[in-house]
């Protein structure tokens, strides 16, 4: 039976895509079977993000109405062996999605994988609720900025109350925060929240903050996770949110200010 | 020699307005007839002026439509004690079949509608006691977009309230965490409730509708442990 992830966090932009791609190439890696879902039906950037937007056959709307296989859908990724993308459909809207017809899907997935990730779109709507319906465990993004925060809280308390989990009394889905784009020298200026700042405002626990980097943009431009560039800040900030969501205790790294030391000052650039 | 001989063109000699009159009715609360006699005898001794010749309505909404009503009798008792029965209020076929055969108009039922009493009028069941108004209490931290309403009681919460999130009770109102939401206590109007918070960043407070917004909240009050409360028709903002 998977762990079904949904990667969520109201706010658009916030790294959502980025996490999901990073995170499922993470759990691929260490042997997990591991599945991505896009559920941004029409505005679809998983694939992209994944490096297999020239692969797309079918899609997930089209398993959900029975038109193709899962099997037909799923794109194995070149890279990982042990790593599957379900895109989205990019010529229908979020209204080809049914609480069942995801139901549907996700148990059959569940069978053949360990996890299955599913990337949320923005917003509250029908997309963002399906994609969270069926979780058993949440990963909320969020910028260390106000709106972002704001969206975050609306979220979680969605998560809390509106999932097939909630409804049923069962236990609660297990809710992680992860913190993108964070930038200590901005936050140690007084213009961006600081890590407790956002943590006194959503209570959640701490998966990992992720730190603003170039890397992440190029990375999406190569068609690759940002977790598998090792040399930058921002992958190896995945590397250690993987190890965490798998159980091992981290210090969070990148969250202070790096203080070059005199002789990096003087050649450094 | 008039050519008018219908009598278009004569004064009116006859107008029909509506009007209403007040007339005393008499309200059957048993079919005991004997009993019913026995009693209003007594009430006409006591005023005997104010019940000769007064048109009574005769009114049985009171009982059940198949109740037994020796209506020949009662009428005859009426009309010795000096009333004149006019019309009766209310009843099943059978009995407004008699009545108009007793040449009594005919009303339609009373529009309030009273308890019916039943043929064995057991006494009415103890009032069941008020439930115990036990504040609700939110231990888990109240979210952006999600609603409270404590109805009839107090409210305390032991977390923080979120941007965007409402509060609400019919009582008082606890926050043992922040309050960055909005909160309204005593929202059925009642001004002697009170909200209590550990750290005012609060969107709204409000108690019985008097409401301060965010901006207006004093600086001395801001992020500090407060009571707000009303003085008069002030809304009063205190730190502890």
């Amino acid at each position: 039976m998977a762990r079904i992830i949904v990667v969520t966090s109201g706010k658009g932009g916030v790294g959502k895509t980025t996490t999901a791609a990073s995170l499922a190439m993470g759990l691929a890696l260490r042997g997990n079977r591991t599945a991505v879902i896009d559920f941004d039906v029409g505005l679809r950037n998983l694939d992209l993000i994944m490096g297999c937007e020239r692969r797309v056959v079918y899609d997930f709307v089209n398993v959900i109405n029975q038109e193709a296989h899962l099997r037909q859908a799923l794109i194995r990724d070149k890279r990982c062996e042990d790593l599957y993308i379900l895109p989205a459909s990019q010529t229908r809207d979020k209204e080809a999605l049914t609480k069942e017809g995801v139901g549907r899907v996700l148990e059959e997935m569940s069978e053949e994988f360990d996890y299955v990730i599913c990337d949320s779109p923005a917003g509250i709507e029908k997309g963002a609720f399906l994609a969270m319906y069926y979780a058993d465990d949440a990963i909320v993004v969020s910028n260390p900025e106000v709106s972002s925060v704001r969206d975050a809280d609306r979220m979680i308390g969605i998560l809390s109350s509106k999932s097939r989990r909630a409804e049923l009394g069962e236990e609660p889905i297990k809710e992680h925060l992860l913190l993108t784009r964070y930038d200590p020298k901005r936050v140690e200026r007084g213009e961006m929240l600081s890590v407790d700042d956002v943590l006194e405002i959503l209570a959640l626990p701490l998966l990992g903050v992720i730190p603003e980097s170039q890397a992440v943009l190029n990375a999406s431009n190569e068609g690759i996770p940002v977790i598998l560039d090792e040399k930058s800040n921002a992958g190896q900030a995945y590397r250690d949110a993987v190890a965490r969501y798998l159980g091992e205790d981290l210090p969070q790294r990148f969250i202070r200010p790096e203080r070059k030391g005199l002789i990096g000052r003087l050649f450094g650039g | 020699m008039t050519t008018d001989p219908q009598g278009h063109n004569r004064p009116p000699a006859v107008e029909i307005k509506g009007g209403s009159v007040t007339l005393p009715i008499v309200r059957l609360r048993s079919t005991d007839m004997m009993t019913v006699a026995a009693q209003l005898r007594r009430s006409v001794e006591r005023a005997p002026e104010f019940f000769r010749r007064a048109p009574v309505v005769i009114d049985v909404s009171a009982l059940p439509d198949e109740a037994e009503i020796n209506l020949a009798y009662l009428l005859g008792q009426l009309q010795q004690m000096g009333m004149i029965p006019v019309a009766l209020r209310g009843g099943g076929p059978a009995l407004r079949e008699l009545a108009a055969a007793q040449r009594l108009a005919l009303l339609a039922d009373a529009p309030v509608p009273e308890t019916r009493v039943t043929e064995t009028s057991s006494p009415p069941p103890p009032p069941s006691p008020p439930p115990p108004s036990k504040a609700m209490l939110v231990t888990q931290p109240v979210r952006s977009g999600q609603r409270i309403y404590a109805r009839g009681s107090d409210l305390v919460v032991l977390a923080a309230v979120g941007y965007g999130a409402e509060i609400m009770a019919d009582g008082h109102i606890h926050v043992y965490g922040t309050l960055r939401g909005r909160a309204l206590a005593g929202v059925h109007g009642d001004k002697g409730c009170r909200i209590f918070c550990r750290d005012l960043q609060a969107e709204l407070v409000s108690i019985a509708g008097h409401y301060r917004i965010s901006e207006d909240l004093d600086e001395a009050v801001r992020g500090r442990t407060v009571q707000v409360y009303m003085r008069d028709t002030a809304l009063i903002i205190e730190a502890f």
